[in-house]
């Protein structure tokens, strides 16, 4: 015994865990699941989209819906027939995954880049998009978040930045209006996830309530990866708050919420759209009836078309819509129409006519502002009844 | 004060599933001297295969009280994580057992990769739902100065039977007294009788057995399982067992404890001990300050000299 302790040194340790997160990020690298592509027809030119989200992970089921969307948009636009420039095109999806991770999410960016993507859809998280951008960017490759909403995403001054969502300078305002005039709370808690969407929102979140003069009883901080709420949950508890805000997804707001159901905390609890999904009601079992939490968007069940397009996702794909795959569908059509103004799929033409987008989408009227964020973003607020996500309100911002 | 004991509450039971799986850590280690890193996958691997067993049991028995369904599905699932265990044994870890020591180390982590991507295959990428079948409001003790839940109390006294069972087998029975002979001098022990390939397979089952126990365990207290649930308890679980000695069954059990206690106190008191320059996020480097300490200063574990412990 004291010979193999010995033998088993800190160096050992070490190597061995350098080894397990050197092969967590290969296996991420690796895990992608590419379907075969569709053979490209002899008389089309093929032009590859690129979409990025996690599609390992605790989100991964958040990454797969947002590449859903994106896939229905590109099959639907094959089969329709596509022609620019009185050239038969034939889209093709490029899927890659970042893993949610900062590092991963700039390798996956260059791999699109060295693939010639002629404009990337992506990526789902804030903390993902912002590196990846520069990356982008120095190529002069438009790339489309569907879901980003940290403000600082566009305002990098880069000309290829675009979103479909509103920013989480107005989702952080629109919770905090809900909390102090809906709820008429007197002291919030504060926990978010540590990443930058996460601190972002929850930032925005507490400049507003602060200033509508709320007392803030707590601030704390966990991180995306974590399962084990109670210690900050009851930390929080002692300082008795009317509400509990969360920054950060459902695969950790979920067991949140719940725990803090075990320890008998009746606050209320409020999140962003990264907690926003439909799996939330799984995740957090009875505690969901205690939450209501915003999106960055119209609500699916209000826009004109929501109806028609869940049925189509669910005939397609076998499951329900999570929350942002209407956004890349959308986001594929703008890049569709951008080819077709600017009759070329060159990656330099379509980005030289995105400013001027003007279109009806699934998703409401998409126009862009200098920055490239929405003109007219909207906020949804929902509660959960009955297991399931039911409007409560809808925001112009 | 209130904040304080709900803190060591928490710590406890955070504890003791940590504890949970470092018995398994450490059985295997004590024997073989290898770390078994696909530990964690094989309790993930438990979870959802009992999450199949138990949505299977719901629909062909709806009236069954989820306690009784519980106790049905866990031998089921316990074998099936012995009999992957072994397999992974066979395949994984015998061929390279007078290779470097690196090497099983190496097949060890393609493993775990192996069995997650497998895992996502089959059970999809959602985080799934997994059944309330334990009590889990509220309870009140002390004044209502503590709340825990009757789930928790389970899976407190759950590790503790683990931990008081596999000291029972280990030092009390034939097969223990083989598993210490191997662990001691394996080829000694062959020429006295023991087939130590036969205790190194047992070791892996029983091994197998109690990661299944904790993945059932730990789906049932967060009440959802998914094909990474394995990774981060089980690099929490090696922590414990190498703070508290690892190959000792009792230092799994007081390293377990100690680090569950260390992060719910960690997490609570971190931003008031640092004037607010820490939060709570951090609460990581607690438990791992201490591991750095206690590697150097007692690089052998909390508990690691007690070499009749060895299993």
């Amino acid at each position: 015994m004291q010979a193999l302790i010995q033998r088993f040194t800190l160096s050992q340790i070490s190597v061995a865990v350098s080894a397990i997160i050197l092969a967590s990020l290969l296996g991420a690298c690796g895990k992608s699941d590419k379907k075969t592509a569709t053979a490209v027809p002899a008389d089309a030119t093929e032009v590859k989209i690129g979409h990025v989200a996690p599609l390992t992970g605790p989100i991964a089921h958040l990454g797969k819906d947002n590449e859903n969307g994106a896939r229905l948009a590109i099959e639907e636009i094959n089969k329709t027939g596509l022609m620019i420039d009185g050239k038969k095109i034939f889209l093709t999806l490029v899927p890659e995954d970042d893993a949610e991770d900062p590092k991963t999410a700039t390798q996956v960016a260059q791999k699109l880049v060295d693939t010639k993507v002629a404009a990337v859809v992506g990526h789902l998280n804030s903390g993902t998009s912002i590196p990846a951008s520069k990356i982008y960017s120095d190529a002069g490759i438009t790339q489309i978040s569907p879901s980003a909403t940290n403000p600082e995403y566009t305002k990098q001054g880069f000309k290829t930045t675009y979103r479909l969502v509103a920013t989480d300078a107005q989702q952080g305002p629109a919770l905090a209006n809900y909390v102090t005039q809906k709820l008429q709370a007197k002291s919030v808690a504060i926990i978010d996830d540590a990443t930058q969407y996460g601190k972002g929102l929850a930032d925005e979140f507490e400049k507003t309530v602060k200033a509508a003069g709320l007392k803030i009883v707590a601030r704390e901080a966990s991180n995306n990866k974590a399962t084990d709420f109670k210690a900050i949950l009851t930390k929080i508890k002692g300082t008795k708050p009317d509400v509990i805000m969360y920054g950060g997804m459902d695969a950790t707001g979920g067991p949140l919420a719940k725990q803090a159901k075990e320890l008998g905390i009746t606050a209320k609890i409020v999140g962003g759209d990264g907690m926003c999904t439909e799996k939330l009601a799984d995740l957090a079992g009875d505690a969901v009836t205690n939450v209501t939490c915003s999106e960055a968007g119209m609500a699916l069940s209000k826009m004109a078309n929501g109806n028609d397009f869940q049925k189509r996702y669910k005939e397609r794909f076998n499951t329900e819509v999570q929350i942002y795959s209407p956004f890349t569908y959308d986001a594929v059509y703008v890049l569709v129409d951008a080819m077709k103004r600017a009759k070329s799929t060159d990656v330099s033409k379509i980005l030289l006519v995105m400013p001027d987008t003007q279109m009806n989408g699934l998703t409401g009227n998409i126009a862009f502002d200098k920055q490239g964020d929405l003109q007219h973003g909207v906020i949804s607020l929902y509660e959960y009844k009955d297991k399931k996500k039911s409007v409560l309100d809808v925001v112009k911002m | 004060m209130e904040t304080f004991l709900q803190q060591l509450v928490n710590g406890l039971v955070l504890g003791s599933i940590y504890a949970l799986i470092a018995l398994g850590y450490t059985m295997v280690y004590g024997v073989l001297g290898i770390i078994n890193f696909a530990h964690g996958e094989v309790l993930m691997i438990g979870a959802l295969v009992s999450l199949t067993l138990i949505q299977g049991m719901m629909i062909l028995t709806p009236l069954l009280p989820g306690w009784l369904i519980l106790v049905l599905v866990l031998p089921i699932t316990m074998a099936v994580c012995a009999a992957l265990s072994y397999t992974i044994e066979r395949v994984a870890y015998r061929p390279l057992r007078n290779a470097p020591r690196l090497a099983p180390l190496i097949s060890a982590i393609g493993m775990s990769v192996l069995l997650q991507t497998i895992a996502m295959m089959v059970w999809s990428r959602d985080p799934l739902m997994y059944p309330q079948l334990l009590p889990s409001l509220p309870i009140q003790l002390f004044n209502s100065a503590v709340t825990i839940t009757g789930k928790e109390l389970i899976i407190i006294a759950v590790a503790f039977l683990v931990m008081c069972a596999l000291l029972l087998l280990v030092e009390r029975t034939r097969l223990g007294r083989a598993m210490r002979a191997t662990a001691e001098q394996t080829q000694i022990a062959a020429l006295m009788g023991v087939n130590p390939n036969r205790v190194i397979s047992i070791t892996f089952m029983l091994g197998g057995a109690l990661a299944g126990l904790a993945g059932v365990m730990i789906a049932t207290n967060y009440g959802n399982a998914n094909f990474y649930m394995g990774f981060i308890p089980g690099l929490k679980a090696f922590t414990a067992a190498v703070l508290g000695g690892i190959g000792n069954i009792r230092g799994a059990m007081l390293g377990g404890l100690l680090l569950g206690l260390i992060e719910s106190l960690g997490a609570g008191y971190i931003g008031d001990l640092t004037g607010g320059v820490l939060g709570s996020n951090y609460q990581d480097i607690f438990a791992f300050i201490v591991l750095i300490m206690v590697l150097v200063l007692r690089p052998s574990g909390l508990l690691g000299e007690r070499i009749s412990d060895r299993a």
